[in-house]
């Protein structure tokens, strides 16, 4: 699995000169482009303190309490009995329904377990390689006014949780626990 | 749904800390977590910035038309309901390498006008037809190259090496979409099935 480690060292880099190269080469203004799309990040990261903070919030109220202790007492065994970490379940659940409240969880599981730890390692996975299925059948469908959904809920709920199995198995691969 | 979920962890909380005497650390809680929120999406200025940045240049490079153009054929056969050279198409792989490199505001309007012309395709009927669930298999699984916001949290706490979760998102992310797919081909010929009894 060192193919999927120099990936993950090498490709940020050599993207980076890739793109500079070629935007050089088709006479973009390098410099400028740069900038003027840059000003969207500030935009982003700024609009999402709202949605952090009210997840993040939640997040912790019910950590704290010791309410997801017990929660995890009950989904422990059911989740050992298929080999799944019972920890990150209700961040595969969350996943679904909305991008920015499993972004709350998974940093909340980040700064738990540490992010180079089995459980930091595959919320980092989950959070990026699925999106959030209910966001787009909501958005898309509802944009167009299409009512009658047909097998697609079924079938982008099956495939979110094909991808969370997935998810586990690369990172057990990849890192092992 | 959303709404319930947030609500029912606050609550919930706090109802288990009266019973169980934690009142004092959820009182820590939700001061702490409130200002970790803000501490990380600070901490993801800088990476969102380079990010979109180095996308923008890309973009007038013409990089990601063609990025598009290399997909354009394996969309066509994922769609074979769509006429070739129908603008449907060109608005789904613009929206799926969008989503690659992780422009997701500009995924979405890209996303929209490809359901639009799908509709269309569809006679305007409320009703999903077979490519707009393939679509939506797709969006929902997508290939992510770089989850840059993910990268920039495991910075923010410390991580040895942030970007070392590229290679496996890269690989999971293919898998399931192949998946995606796969369910949906699999819910296709279901209902042909169900179609040909009388």
């Amino acid at each position: 699995m060192a193919i999927v480690q120099l990936l993950s060292v090498w490709l940020i880099p050599a993207l980076i000169a890739f793109i500079l190269l070629y935007g050089t080469a088709k006479k973009v203004p390098t410099y400028e482009a740069f900038v003027e799309g840059g000003k969207e990040g500030i935009e982003i990261a700024f609009s999402l303190i709202p949605y952090l903070v009210g997840m993040l919030v939640s997040v912790a109220i019910f950590r704290a309490s010791g309410a997801l202790d017990a929660m995890m007492e009950v989904i422990k065994p059911l989740a050992d009995a298929i080999g799944l970490p019972a920890e990150v379940v209700p961040l595969a659940a969350l996943r679904t329904l909305s991008g920015t409240a499993a972004l709350g969880m998974t940093t909340d599981l980040i700064a738990t377990y540490g992010p180079d730890s089995f459980i930091g390692r595959l919320a980092s996975t989950i959070q990026g390689s699925t999106e959030t299925t209910l966001y787009v059948l909501t958005v898309y469908f509802g944009a167009v006014g299409v009512k009658k959904m047909g097998d697609a809920l079924k079938v982008g709920i099956l495939a979110d949780i094909l991808s969370f199995i997935v998810s586990v198995f690369i990172v057990l691969f990849v890192f092992g626990r | 749904m959303v709404n319930l979920i947030w609500v029912m962890m606050a609550v919930i909380g706090i109802v288990f800390a009266a019973a169980n005497g934690t009142m004092d650390e959820v009182n820590k809680a939700v001061f702490e977590s409130a200002k970790e929120a803000v501490t990380i999406s600070i901490g993801m200025v800088s990476i969102l910035v380079f990010w979109l940045g180095l996308m923008a240049i890309a973009e007038r490079a013409g990089l990601l038309d063609k990025a598009a153009r290399l997909f354009m054929p394996l969309v066509r056969r994922l769609f074979p309901e769509v006429p070739p050279g129908h603008p449907a198409l060109g608005y789904i792989v613009s929206n799926m390498v969008a989503n690659m490199f992780g422009l997701g505001n500009a995924a979405t309007p890209m996303g929209i006008k490809a359901m639009e012309q799908l509709k269309k395709l569809n006679g305007g009927r409320d009703e999903a037809s077979r490519s707009m669930v393939t679509f939506l298999a797709m969006n929902t699984s997508g290939i992510t190259l770089i989850p840059a916001t993910v990268i920039s949290i495991r910075m923010t706490y410390g991580s040895a090496a942030p970007s070392e979760i590229i290679g496996t998102t890269i690989v999971a992310s293919t898998i399931s979409t192949i998946g995606a797919v796969l369910i949906d081909r699999y819910y296709y010929w279901k209902r042909m099935r169900k179609g040909r009894k009388p």
